[in-house]
């Protein structure tokens, strides 16, 4: 199984590729396993949003 | 929204989109020149606006294309200076020797939430200006600006690999700081 470190990776560059369907199986895994790993995806996305809405009101 | 009423509002906003302007490109004489090209295209396009969506959506809106513009000339003239491929930061210190996190990362919350609460945007400014210049251009492109990754590295004539590695950076940067600056502090 992929560790937190590889994954987390995988989780940014999700964002700006296409991962392949091996990568986004073991990244689901690992999410369903794993809080921080998950807590870390929802970062991501906060991220994603934040800038997307970027300056603000 | 009669020319006077226009014109106070665009007073109003001008410095936010220099700010905005100055965050992506970090040159203030490029910033001033999208900006009055900005503010020019507002006026002239005054009856593109129906009032529907927010006044300042919309000038930011216009300003986006204009800072896109921008890019896509520099990045054909060559001007946009390289992305340093090297850099030896790396992350791996968050990790032990098992490959599992030191500190897990916490629950940030409901994004839109947070989003809305005073003063975030400012945390998010501060952080943004703490990212080396190459790494900030490339994460607006992508994500305030919406490029395609592929176009981003075309345009700057980075490797895919690379791209993805700065774009991970920053993500990783602006993290750190928002959870020193914003969640750690409240």
């Amino acid at each position: 199984m992929k560790s937190c470190r590889d994954v987390h990776r995988l989780v940014s560059e999700g964002q700006d590729r296409q991962l392949s369907f091996a990568e986004r199986l073991s990244v689901r895994v690992h999410l369903m396993l794993c809080t921080a790993c998950r807590c870390f995806d929802r970062q991501m996305d906060f991220l994603r949003q934040a800038f997307r809405n970027f300056p603000g009101e | 929204m009669i020319d006077t009423d226009l014109q106070k509002s665009l007073r109003k906003i001008r410095p936010t989109l220099l700010r905005f302007a100055m965050l992506q490109l970090r040159n203030e004489a490029a910033a001033e020149d999208v900006v009055q090209e900005t503010l020019l295209a507002a006026l002239e396009g005054k009856s593109a606006f129906s009032g529907r969506s927010q006044f300042k959506t919309w000038v930011v809106s216009i300003l986006r294309n204009k800072i896109v513009d921008h890019l896509r000339r520099g990045a054909r003239e060559g001007s946009l200076p390289l992305v340093d491929e090297q850099g030896d930061e790396d992350f791996d210190a968050l990790f032990d020797g098992t490959g599992h996190w030191q500190e897990p990362p916490g629950d940030w919350g409901d994004p839109a939430a947070v989003i809305e609460q005073r003063g975030f945007y400012e945390i998010l400014e501060l952080c943004m200006k703490a990212l080396p210049e190459n790494v900030a251009r490339v994460f607006t492109m992508r994500e305030v600006l919406g490029f395609e990754t592929e176009e981003i590295c075309k345009e700057l004539k980075m490797s895919s690999s690379n791209c993805w590695v700065v774009l991970y950076r920053a993500r990783m940067r602006l993290r750190e700081c928002l959870q020193m600056r914003w969640f750690g502090a409240r």
